[in-house]
């Protein structure tokens, strides 16, 4: 009897049929996710869209009203926040601290980094938790006696005592991972270069290091992003209006209020500040996605 | 060898755990900075900042801001991560919402954008006359909010500054926990389906347990810099806000030390916020461990 039944009723009608009615509930769930999520989409990027339109207008258009489209469409703010505000040589500034401490700490990071994970020694255990404290301690704890050092040292307010501070803050984030890479690589290759008669040096920069690649590209772009976007290490020792960086030099015009602000050329400013990073980001997307899973698989 | 680990060391000890081991001396004495003595007075500066009132409403703020910002960031942002990875079809493979990688993208950008710009950005929404958020609300008809101060009223200060913050991070950890969702086997969510879970049970029963130490590590994050907030709660409100109500421990610290030359007392400050970090995070294991979660710590 069933066996009938089951025979009269062909698979394909019955899985037709189902399908027709899972995919009204779908097609609910579907478009409530995409209105929320749409919704989230507008709450980011208006503000942004919001600070480009008042980017080209003049501050009087501005306090006009929020919506209204400027009468003329010209780069006047651009330039003068670039040339007159300063803009362009904190930009200069940030680029040499950042790219020189990025250098620095990746070299440095993955060396320490692989020595921990490839060698066994007395207090690798002790290192080991010291940098995980220098990642949960507030940098606050730290700030007023490493004014003093640089002070003593001579390197206050000069971009080579910035850049050394920017390499010591982002080491613990940057051994941690690279930390957890390098155990995973496999040993048999660093025996293999060094049976053939590689030295450290050698088995390191040019084996060991070229395979960890994919892990070294994601901790640079997050070191990046972090050290670009750093304010209270400069705010605090970094003080010298010569040496100022990007975001020094933006919060300089939003603590003018109540003088004569130029609001428009601090939109601008600001739009200058992030252009870079957004396209760095739209470029290696695919790159930093990967390497957010990367980072939780830890 | 010994340069491999040795120069990297030696860095990292002068510059980052010599200061945390200073700042706690420092925290002892009541040194000014203009010369070189420190007079040794024992625990005399904390008990100067627990009797000053404004800085317990700095310390009242700043918990205020750990107990808030971790838990509204991490539900938003995981409610948003599983809309975009199980919100497709509930037949044939698994898979997101159409679009998702758009979505996706653009919910990082404010991640991106630095912090001091952000709190610029924002602060300019918030501008009673010409802001963006008044606009809006007087263009749907709400006229009793013409020209509110945002920031500028205690009422709505350290909630509109709040809204900044989670603004910046929500993309972060959603694009964190999407990654952790897509982590979990398929034949999971399958099993989940053939059994009959719905969605919503799908997204409580099977996810949620399983990213639970994704979700602890953000927790912590977010309630470290919930902890800090230095760069928001300044840009957005210089002084404080309004009768101190956007005051937090970093600010405090910040102009104690950098305008009044108390060292002393900042680094004292110092180390109450680093005591409140540790807590902070000692609290977060404690509860997920109680609550049945593992007990190693993410590394």
């Amino acid at each position: 009897m069933t066996l009938k039944l089951s025979n009269t009723t062909p698979p394909v009608q019955g899985h037709v049929q189902r399908k027709a009615r899972e995919t009204r509930a779908d097609k609910t769930v579907a478009g409530v996710s995409h209105v929320l999520l749409a919704l989230w989409a507008l709450m980011v990027l208006i503000p942004l869209a919001w600070t480009l339109l008042s980017s080209f207008k003049t501050t009087k258009e501005i306090f006009a009203s929020p919506f209204s489209l400027p009468e003329h469409w010209s780069f006047t703010n651009y330039v003068t926040a670039w040339a007159t505000a300063g803009i362009g040589s904190y930009f200069l500034n940030t680029v040499i601290v950042v790219g020189c401490a990025l250098v620095i700490v990746m070299v440095l990071g993955a060396m320490c980094a692989y020595v921990l994970a490839r060698y066994a020694f007395r207090g690798s255990r002790a290192i080991y938790y010291l940098m995980l404290a220098g990642l949960t301690f507030p940098i606050f704890l730290a700030i007023v006696p490493l004014f003093f050092i640089l002070k003593n040292i001579g390197l206050l307010n000069t971009l080579p005592g910035l850049i050394i501070v920017y390499v010591a803050f982002a080491l613990p984030f940057t051994v941690f991972f690279l930390f957890a890479f390098f155990q995973a690589l496999p040993t048999e290759i660093s025996e293999a270069a060094q049976i053939d008669g590689a030295g450290e040096w050698r088995t390191f920069f040019q084996v060991m290091l070229p395979m960890a690649r994919p892990g070294m590209a994601s901790v640079a772009i997050f070191n990046f992003l972090g050290l670009w976007n750093q304010y209270l290490i400069p705010v605090a020792i970094n003080t010298d209006q010569d040496h100022w960086v990007l975001s020094q030099g933006i919060a300089a015009f939003a603590g003018q209020q109540g003088y004569a602000v130029d609001f428009g050329s601090m939109f601008a400013a600001a739009v200058i500040v992030v252009v870079p990073v957004l396209v760095a980001y739209i470029f290696f997307q695919r790159q930093l996605q990967g390497s957010v899973s990367a980072g939780t698989m830890k | 060898m010994a340069v491999f680990m040795g120069l990297p060391l030696v860095i990292y000890l002068v510059f980052v755990i010599s200061p945390f081991a200073q700042a706690v001396y420092y925290s002892l004495t009541s040194w000014n900075g203009f010369n070189n003595q420190m007079p040794f007075i024992g625990l005399a500066n904390y008990v100067q900042l627990f009797q000053d009132n404004i800085f317990m409403i700095a310390v009242r703020n700043s918990i205020i801001l750990a107990i808030f910002l971790p838990v509204i960031t991490v539900i938003l942002s995981l409610v948003l991560a599983t809309l975009v990875t199980i919100g497709g079809s509930s037949r044939g493979q698994i898979k997101g919402l159409r679009g998702a990688g758009f979505y996706r993208i653009i919910s990082f950008f404010p991640y991106v954008i630095p912090a001091v710009v952000i709190g610029i950005i924002w602060g300019q929404i918030y501008d009673p006359s010409a802001g963006l958020l008044n606009g809006i609300l007087t263009g749907l008809g709400f006229d009793g909010l013409k020209s509110y101060p945002w920031l500028g009223d205690s009422r709505t200060a350290m909630v509109a500054s709040m809204v900044v913050i989670v603004w910046g991070f929500v993309g972060f950890y959603m694009i964190l926990f999407i990654a952790a969702i897509k982590g979990i086997p398929a034949e999971t969510y399958e099993a989940a389906r053939i059994d009959g879970a719905g969605r919503f049970r799908t997204a409580i029963s099977i996810t949620i347990p399983l990213i639970r130490e994704n979700v602890q590590t953000a927790y912590i994050y977010m309630g470290i810099l919930a902890l800090d907030a230095f760069v928001y709660m300044s840009v957005l409100n210089s002084t404080g806000g309004p009768e101190n109500s956007t005051l937090v421990i970093a600010q405090k610290l910040f102009t104690t030390a950098f305008s009044k030359g108390q060292f002393g007392l900042a680094c004292a400050m110092g180390v109450v916020l680093a005591a409140l970090t540790l807590i902070f995070a000692g609290l977060v294991f404690l509860v997920n461990r109680l609550t049945g979660g593992r007990t190693e710590v993410a590394e």
